[in-house]
């Protein structure tokens, strides 16, 4: 569309069809007073102060006015004045004038409106000023809410409602009383998210930070916490993080982040750190200089070569540190027995859609969610565990798009959703294959893009015999007609994507899961298109980037596979070494390994497995057998405590590198503060034990220099330099320097050597533990939107543990009732591994006969219950279902017990 | 979630979804859904809010948006069996509204705002009624009186007392 052109104050500005006067002039650098106007909401025209003169109109708000070609407009005149100020004074009226004291001082949008307009003494003094001393609500951790300083323009409202869709807040009451509030009152009672999205709208001082300083500079870098990468700018002042602020132009984020992302960054600098490398002498571990820790590990590491060596490296370390830490494990230690996390999540999705589509990532980018005309979201609490990618769900529900939440339990995501299936856990094959059953029946599925672009779909179409609905139904759990219905939607509105995450993949049949997912894509002709795609949503910030820098033990950087005599040779001749051919031992197998005396010394990087692991006594009681144990971290976690030398990170915050987010963009991750004390970053820390193993090619003087080596062995990343990565990273597959990256996969071809995508047949498999007479009901664990993995960054952030700091059993009214188990009450939760005691939550969203924890929390470690029943193909634990009982406890809640019970579940007899 | 039991009745979400159809959107059954509650529970809780998003799904803060705006709906207590709203604007005030209301106040021992201990009335001073030519004229419930005298007053609660109890 041709673009419009006016004259604003005698000025010509040309500007794009479907702006308003205000954005026309805004754009032109032109200004003009408003409060209400916010160029992410929808104009409301409430403020009454953008008043201009059109030539033939006369007075107009040019916020709501749609710029039109050959419009003459004023932005000055006595008239437009004698308007404005009558808005102005009315707000300033019942507006306390505090300004020099005030938190937004210099900042404020009405402070610049009054200094613009122009206010006279006299006229001030003689407005009729109300006394408005309605309390403050300090009920958040992180933001006060005061309504004194409101000027009702209503953007946090509508910042609530159009981009974060909590609809928290709305206004109350009517005339002179209007405020903006919850249901209550008190933002913390209400489904606030404390992401604060409303916070950095808000014009004046209404709502604000309870800590804040203006920083001094500011740094560029990524989100410390989930897989979306949101980018951040750190405000820093005197060496300290004192604000944390999205990037507007980010692809990823816009600017928008969570509550965690926002305000969950003061485990930087908590006292807890870890500051001086620690060595175990007579049981304790006492510290001393880096050099002879160093020296200390890389003697007792030469003892080790070889496959009775293992080491995990970490999802929240760089790209580069990854890479170091498999080249030091395979080219130095002579073993493949490296991996990480991923194990634990995603591990199904890499070897599931590397088999159907030839790469295990997400398909399509974040930003194209909101391109969706349906979205199907199973096994994923999107709010709570991608808070950021949500608000692109919200977008597209926003926009029209259906949306399908499939979860055993009731998520925020189902106030948006079209359909919602509350299946059993465990139960996903069934519910995918019986939808793809309806599609294939009522011939709703993509014959064309089958034919062309895919293999093996009669033997697939056959499988779906095996799925009469009536079985689907009972093994699911879900009414027939849901079934057909959300298979009908999913069909007929393209393009349609699939997001999924944990729920999908931590079962014994995780990888089965995910090829279901992958054939009900293929199935609809949803690859490689816009809006479409499967997208496994990654947890940990860099737990893609670990993957893509082969911290896995069967793949080298780039996914290629060690048992390859071809690839091997390309990294001897580089690394100067003979590579071990066979694939080392998964994070799973390692621990069976270490039990059998076969792994005897373990180098672990920033990974938490006492609480992490399903079975985490078995885990601990294996780790405590070892030889030598390093743990290198930011805190003395729970791991930590076992170890024989402890050697202290730097943190993101920290360091220089590259974080890879979940839809495969590789983005710079920044040094913004010094790490405390003698902590060194994880790379220096890799290099330095390597050289003093006698190694080469481990002489790095910036993770700039790890990045060229990457680039130069790693086809996905051969384009990847930092300079590239400015400002917004590069998307992989990113195969030379001049490729411009690849937002969406399989757009011609899939990454198979034929370039076909396969349909599997599957059958369905129950979980291996459901509940009996003896352990009646079925656990799940989900996750909290304000505590992050095992807690040891987010437990240190006060005001998260204010949010949410305490596990709670989530359990169905009826099987309370049942129990006659109240609210607050504390239980034992047993299953055949071990118990924990914990408080009970009763709560519908838990369906009947299953209950929920999540794994966040030290002194209830939930993972004692669950079950190590590993995935054949993936080798991923079965966390999302095991088999518990709850017994009550009698008598008032005893403190101490709680230590007790982890004590005796934490030490090595069963 | 809620977790308590539930405070709408089946027969009152039932009414409500009878709605549905009349309206173009959730949002605009807001009103009379709260209607349909305050008939019920004789005012609208925090809970009854927050039972009503979810029915409507809606927001408990949108719900709390109309329902504030309103002067008519109580959320800390149930109002009495009988609400009186009893006028005081100019027509009702010219021809004696305001000694009327103290009688009435005097009668039921409350001053407008507030329930008697029984829970039988509520007094409320109402804006204009628009019953202007019947001047004084109060609401009962959905009964209008007009044309207020003490004696009328004294035999309408007394009336109301009895069959109200």
């Amino acid at each position: 569309m041709a673009d419009l052109r006016l004259t604003i104050d005698g000025r010509q500005v040309v500007v794009a069809q479907g702006a308003t006067i205000l954005e026309a002039a805004l754009d032109a650098g032109i200004y003009i007073p408003h409060l209400c106007h916010h160029p992410d909401l929808k104009p409301v025209g409430i403020c009454r102060l953008c008043m201009v003169e059109v030539a033939g109109r006369g007075m107009t708000l040019a916020c709501l006015a749609p710029a039109e070609d050959g419009m003459v407009v004023k932005t000055e005149s006595q008239q437009i004045d004698k308007v404005r100020r009558v808005a102005l004074e009315l707000l300033l009226v019942n507006h306390p004038g505090d300004c020099l004291t005030c938190a937004k001082n210099n900042r404020c949008q009405l402070q610049r409106i009054a200094a613009y307009v122009g206010v006279s003494p006299q006229r001030f003094a003689r407005l009729r000023r109300t006394e408005k001393t309605l309390p403050p609500d300090d009920s958040n951790p992180f933001f006060l809410f005061d309504p004194n300083q409101c000027v009702l323009c209503g953007i946090c409202i509508r910042t609530c409602d159009e981009i974060v869709g909590a609809n928290a807040i709305d206004f109350a009451f009517r005339g002179f009383q209007t405020m903006v509030s919850t249901l209550s009152g008190r933002w913390v009672e209400s489904s606030c998210v404390s992401c604060g999205e409303c916070v950095v709208r808000c014009p004046v001082a209404a709502l604000v930070p309870k800590r804040y300083q203006q920083p001094q500079h500011e740094v560029q870098t990524v989100c410390p916490y989930c897989g979306v990468g949101c980018t951040i700018y750190v405000g820093i002042r005197g060496g300290r993080i004192v604000a944390v602020g999205g990037d507007r132009q980010s692809p990823v984020n816009q600017g928008r982040l969570c509550v965690k992302g926002r305000f969950g960054h003061d485990f930087v600098h908590h006292p807890d750190r870890l500051t001086t490398p620690l060595v175990r002498r007579d049981g304790q571990l006492v510290p001393v200089a880096w050099d002879e820790a160093l020296e200390l590990v890389a003697r007792q590491f030469d003892q080790y070569r070889g496959d009775a060596f293992a080491a995990m490296s970490s999802a929240r370390c760089t790209n580069e540190e990854n890479y170091l830490m498999q080249k030091l494990v395979r080219a130095v230690l002579g073993t493949n027995n490296i991996d990480h996390c991923a194990r634990l999540c995603h591990s199904p999705s890499v070897a599931g859609l590397a088999r159907t589509l030839g790469s295990g990532a997400m398909t399509n980018t974040i930003q194209d969610i909101a391109q969706s005309r349906c979205i199907f979201a199973i096994g994923t609490n999107t709010t709570a565990a991608h808070p950021v990618l949500a608000l692109k769900v919200v977008e597209a529900v926003r926009r029209g798009a259906k949306l399908i939440v499939a979860n055993p339990k009731h998520i925020d995501l189902d106030r948006h959703a079209t359909l919602r299936l509350q299946h059993q856990p465990g139960s996903d094959v069934a519910l995918l294959m019986g939808m793809a059953r309806v599609i294939a029946e009522e011939r709703l599925y993509d014959a064309e893009f089958i034919a062309r672009r895919t293999v093996d779909f009669d033997a697939f179409r056959a499988s779906l015999e095996r799925f009469p609905l009536e079985f689907v139904e009972q093994a699911t759990g879900v009414p027939r007609q849901h079934i057909v219905e959300a298979a009908r939607m999913f069909a007929n509105h393209k393009p349609a994507s699939i997001l999924y995450a944990m729920g999908i993949t931590q079962h014994t049949h995780g990888t089965d899961n995910v090829l279901a997912i992958s054939n009900l894509a293929l199935l609809t002709g949803n690859l490689g298109i816009p809006g479409g795609g499967i997208n496994p949503l990654r947890g940990q910030g860099n737990v893609q980037g670990a993957c893509d820098m082969g911290a896995l033990p069967n793949v080298l950087p780039g996914y290629q596979r060690v048992d390859d005599p071809q690839i091997r040779s390309k990294f001897e001749a580089v690394w100067g070494c003979t590579l071990p051919p066979g694939p080392g031992l998964a994070l799973t197998e390692m621990f069976d390994a270490m039990l059998r005396g076969q792994i005897k010394a373990v180098y672990l990087m920033g990974e938490n497995p006492l609480l992490s692991e399903a079975d985490a006594q078995h885990a601990e009681r294996a780790l405590r057998q070892l030889d030598f144990l390093v743990v290198q971290d930011i805190f003395l976690t729970e791991t930590a405590r076992l170890a024989h030398v402890v050697l202290p990170a730097a943190s993101s915050a920290e360091k220089d590198g590259t974080f890879t987010n979940t839809e495969r963009r590789v983005q710079r991750v920044r040094k913004a503060v010094d790490p405390p004390g003698e902590a060194k970053p994880d790379w220096w820390i890799i290099c330095q034990i390597a050289q003093r193993l006698g190694a080469s090619g481990f002489s790095f003087s910036h993770p700039q220099e790890i990045m060229s080596e990457i680039a130069s062995l790693t086809p996905i990343y051969g384009g990847m330099a930092y300079q590239r990565l400015e400002p917004q990273g590069l998307q992989w597959p990113c195969p030379s320097m001049d490729h411009p990256g690849t937002p969406i996969l399989h757009t011609q071809r899939f990454a198979t050597p034929d370039g076909k995508a396969r349909f599997v047949p599957l059958d369905y498999k129950p979980p291996a533990e459901l509940p009996d007479d003896e352990y009646p009901l079925l656990l799940t664990t989900d996750r909290s939107l304000y505590q992050y993995h095992t807690g040891t960054m987010t437990r240190r952030v006060e005001g998260l543990e204010v949010l949410d700091g305490q596990e709670r059993l989530c359990i169905n009214p009826h099987d309370a009732a049942a129990m006659q188990l109240a609210d607050g009450q504390q239980v034992i939760v047993r299953s055949r591994r071990g118990r924990v005691m914990v408080r009970v939550k009763v709560t519908s969203s838990c369906q009947p006969g299953v209950v929920s924890l999540t794994f966040h929390f030290a002194e209830t470690p939930t993972n004692v219950l669950t079950h190590a029943a590993l995935d054949p193909v993936a080798k991923i634990p079965e966390t999302k279902v095991c088999a518990v009982r709850i017994e009550p406890l009698d008598g008032p809640p005893q403190p101490g017990l709680h230590q007790q019970i982890t004590d005796t579940t934490s030490c090595a007899g069963r | 979630m809620c977790t308590a039991s539930r405070l709408l009745s089946d027969q009152t979400i039932a009414a409500i979804e009878e709605l549905f159809p009349c309206y173009p959107t959730r949002q605009a059954v807001v009103l009379p859904a709260l209607h349909i509650i305050n008939q019920q529970l004789g005012h609208v809780p925090p809970q009854a809010v927050e039972e009503l998003a979810t029915l409507l799904g809606l927001a408990p803060a949108q719900i709390q948006d109309t329902l504030s705006f309103y002067g008519f709906f109580k959320q800390d207590k149930p109002q009495g069996k009988v609400r009186i709203w009893f006028c005081h604007s100019l027509s009702c005030a010219a021809r004696g509204a305001e000694e009327l209301l103290e009688h009435l106040c005097a009668t039921l021992g409350i001053r407008p705002g507030q329930t008697t201990p029984d829970g039988m009335f509520t007094l409320e001073a109402a804006e204009c009624l628009g019953l202007c030519d019947g001047a004084p004229a109060m609401l009962a419930n959905d009964t209008v009186y007009t044309d207020l005298t003490r004696e009328k007053l004294d035999q309408i609660v007394q009336s109301l007392r009895s069959t109200a109890s």
